[in-house]
This record gives structure tokens, C-alpha cells and sequence, in this order.
């Protein structure tokens, strides 16, 4: 049997596809993946999805718009797809050891926070290894601390710490930072924060916990120990586009090539919707609102076919 | 907090993970919202695996020396003790799914 459309992911995109495509009687099959509902999951309150004049918790949103998904007969698979073969119609989607044929896939996978991926990073999570300062900055009062990052939440996160730490070094890899003026230029004025600029972190170094890393900078290859107690990482995220490498174009950081204005990619009949294929929005509404265009690009293309 | 969950402090810390039935210590604090996030799927696995997992909360702010004494440097950490041993340690929010996978040897026993 031939689906005639699989969603792979489910967070705001996927569902709101899932939404469409089910109400427009096309039977979708969602495989949610192994971190349903994505990223919201992991975010407490959400103020600015419209229609929640009180805010809402992330989970609870996604809880809602799966039983909106599901109410139009979307049927669910709650596994991460293994492989798939978008190379000739009927697409295949394999999940272990089953095997989905479709006419139509929309890919709403999203994005991960990025880590270093630099020895002893992995090892030291939790052991002063961070991306959530706003979690663990508690855990350093009066330590020496670095962030690693140029973008707004590496500022927000830099600042935070301050509350807590006696000194937090900024590391940035270019000679200015990406965030906005405003926060760039409070993090550049504070007392308690120095930046060390063209510089990345090679290494994380601590037997247990944290005691330092290794800096490199980057226009002279030069490296330098440093200490400190805690790295905060926060250098933003990474699509989940692995298992559609060599199918689909991909741009330069990973990202689902969409046609301008439309979710279509560079295989007729796939779609893309979301923050696998965003890196300028990324809100959980823009997300919806693509996986809705999505949905109605599948629709089209299905009506196109007979 | 969940009905399923217990409450541990610094006072009966060691008492509680000492039993044979594996126990999940939850270190928490009111200020860090993964934390918050994994109120319901601990409560949720608390009441699916009654017998086979004890699930019990702590909180950091108030509970400084266990905290102290096993490292904890990051919110939310779970931590499983078996007979008093430290068995497994996962650090940072998950779902109920992820947990049960990374969990498993403990709760298909």
C-alpha cells in the first residue's frame, strides 16, 4: 500500500501539516521520532503563539496540537525514521525494519542546539559543561566561567552568569560579535566580562569536572590553556538533515533548499517545512505556518498527479 | 509536583537510595524550567513502573550537600541508585519515551 503522504517529525510544523493534509482526507502517517514534539518539549513558556493571552507551556502546546492532529485521523508512528529513498516515486521512508511507500513526504525534522564536538566536551556534560545558563549558573558562584559563542543568546547567556560568577570570558570565533547592538554592547561595557576574540575552544579539559580548555586562535593556529570552572555553550543549531544527505540540496550549514515562497525542495514531491528549512525565523509559529503551506503543496502536487 | 513522586532532602538522602528497587533521585529547583518540563513525564513513569522504580525529587536550594557531594553542577540531573550505588546519571531534559529507552535495564527488569 502507497501512503500518500508521510510527515517525518512532529513538532508546530509537522502537526500543522499533519492537520491539512488529514482534514484535506489524505490519510497522513506521521513518524514522530524518538523527541516528539521537538524543541517546545523542552521549553517552559511560550508567550507569543497567538491565541494564548496567558502563555502557554511548550509541552502543553504540542500535547494540544497533537489532539487536533489526531482528531482528523493522522496515524502516528512513535520511532525516528532509519533511512529513506526519495530517488524514484513512490518514496520510500523505512523506520527499523518496516518500510512506508509514499507519493508524497513533507520533511519537518527540525533543528538540535549545537555542541562543540571538541574532545572532553561530551564526557563533562553536567560536570560544568552547560548549555542552559539559566539552569546551572546557580552552580558557580564566585567561579570563573566561559561562554562560547557571538550571537544574542550567547550575550544573554554571558550576562546571566555574571549574577552568579566572578569573571566570565566570552570566546568568539570571529573579530565581532553577530548579536544585536544592544546586548552586544552590554556584554563589551560589563565589568565582570572579557572577550577573547578569533578564538575557538579545541578541547575541554577536567578529570571529573571542568578546570579548563584549550583556545585556539584562529587566524594564527596558536594554542593556549585556560582556566576555568564551567563552559557555557551557545552557538546555535544544527538542522536534522542527516538521514536526507545526497537526496535533497542542502545549503552550506545543512539546511533543506526550499523553492522562494513555497515549501517545495529540489525533488518534486518532497516538502520542507520548519526549522530544517529555516535558519532566519525559527518560531514555532512560522514553523506552523509552513507546515500548513507544506500540507497544501503535497495537496496540489497529489491533485496534479490524479 | 506529581503524586506519583516522593520528596528527599539532605536528612534522608542516603536512607532512601539505599533500597535494592532502584531509585531515581531528581535534582531540581524552582528557577530552572527544564526542571519544570520533567514534572510530568517522572510522575507519569513514577506511576507506570510503580515497584519497579522509586522516583524522588530534590531540590538543590535546599538540599546543598548532597548536591555537593555528588557533583551536581546542572539541572535537571537524574541520578539511579541502587543499594546506595550510584547506577546511571542523566543530565538535562528528556521525554518519557527517551527516558524509558535510556532506562530500560532498569524497568524491564
Amino acid at each position: 500500500m502507497t501512503e500518500k503522504v508521510v510527515i517525518i517529525g512532529s513538532g508546530p510544523a509537522g502537526l500543522t501539516a499533519a492537520i491539512y493534509a488529514a482534514r484535506a482526507g489524505l490519510e497522513p502517517l506521521m513518524v514522530e521520532g524518538m523527541e516528539r514534539g521537538g524543541q517546545l518539549m523542552i521549553t517552559t513558556d511560550v508567550e507569543n503563539y497567538p491565541g494564548f493571552p496567558d502563555g502557554i507551556m511548550g509541552p502543553d502546546l504540542m500535547e494540544q496540537i497533537r489532539k487536533q492532529a489526531e482528531r482528523f485521523g493522522t496515524r502516528i508512528i512513535s520511532s525516528n525514521v532509519t533511512d529513506v529513498d526519495l530517488s524514484e516515486r513512490p518514496f520510500t521512508v523505512r523506520v527499523g525494519s518496516d518500510e512506508y511507500r509514499a507519493e508524497t513526504v513533507i520533511i519537518s525534522t527540525g533543528a538540535s542546539a549545537r555542541w562543540l564536538g571538541v574532545p572532553g566536551e561530551e564526557k563533562l556534560r553536567g560536570f560544568g559543561v552547560s548549555a542552559c545558563a539559566t539552569c546551572d549558573g546557580f552552580f558557580f558562584r564566585d567561579k570563573e566561567l566561559v561562554v562560547v559563542g557571538g550571537g544574542d543568546s550567547a550575550m544573554e547567556e554571558a550576562l546571566f552568569l555574571t549574577k552568579f560568577a566572578s569573571k566570565v570570558t566570552v570566546v568568539h570565533r570571529r573579530d565581532s560579535f553577530r548579536a544585536s547592538t544592544i546586548m552586544a554592547e552590554r556584554v563589551l561595557n560589563h565589568p565582570k566580562i572579557d572577550v577573547v576574540w578569533n578564538s575557538v575552544v579545541d578541547e575541554v579539559v577536567g578529570d571529573g569536572v571542568v578546570t579548563g580548555v584549550v583556545l585556539r586562535d584562529v587566524e594564527t593556529d596558536a594554542t593556549t590553556p585556560f582556566s576555568t570552572d564551567g563552559v557555557f555553550v551557545a552557538i546555535g543549531h544544527t538542522p536534522n538533515t542527516k538521514v536526507f544527505s545526497g537526496q535533497l540540496e542542502l545549503d552550506g550549514a545543512g539546511y533543506i533548499l526550499t523553492e522562494p515562497g513555497t515549501t517545495r525542495t529540489s525533488v518534486p514531491g518532497v516538502y520542507a517545512a520548519g526549522d530544517v528549512a529555516d535558519k532566519v525565523y525559527r518560531q514555532a509559529v512560522t514553523a506552523a505556518g509552513m507546515g500548513c503551506q507544506a500540507a497544501l503543496d503535497a495537496e496540489r502536487f497529489l491533485d496534479h498527479m490524479g | 509536583m506529581g503524586s506519583n513522586t516522593i520528596t528527599v532532602t539532605d536528612g534522608d538522602f542516603q536512607t532512601a537510595i539505599a533500597s535494592e528497587t532502584p531509585t531515581l533521585v531528581d535534582f531540581w529547583a524552582e528557577w530552572c524550567g527544564p526542571c519544570k518540563i520533567m514534572d510530568a513525564p517522572l510522575d507519569e513513569l513514577a506511576g507506570d513502573y510503580s515497584g519497579k522504580l522509586t522516583v524522588a525529587k530534590l531540590n538543590v536550594d535546599e538540599n546543598p550537600s548532597t548536591m555537593g557531594a555528588y557533583s551536581v553542577m546542572s539541572i535537571p540531573t537524574m541520578i539511579v541508585f541502587q543499594n546506595g550505588e550510584e547506577r546511571r546519571r542523566l543530565v538535562g531534559a528528556r521525554s518519557k519515551g527517551q527516558l524509558q529507552a535510556e532506562l530500560a535495564e532498569f524497568l524491564n527488569q
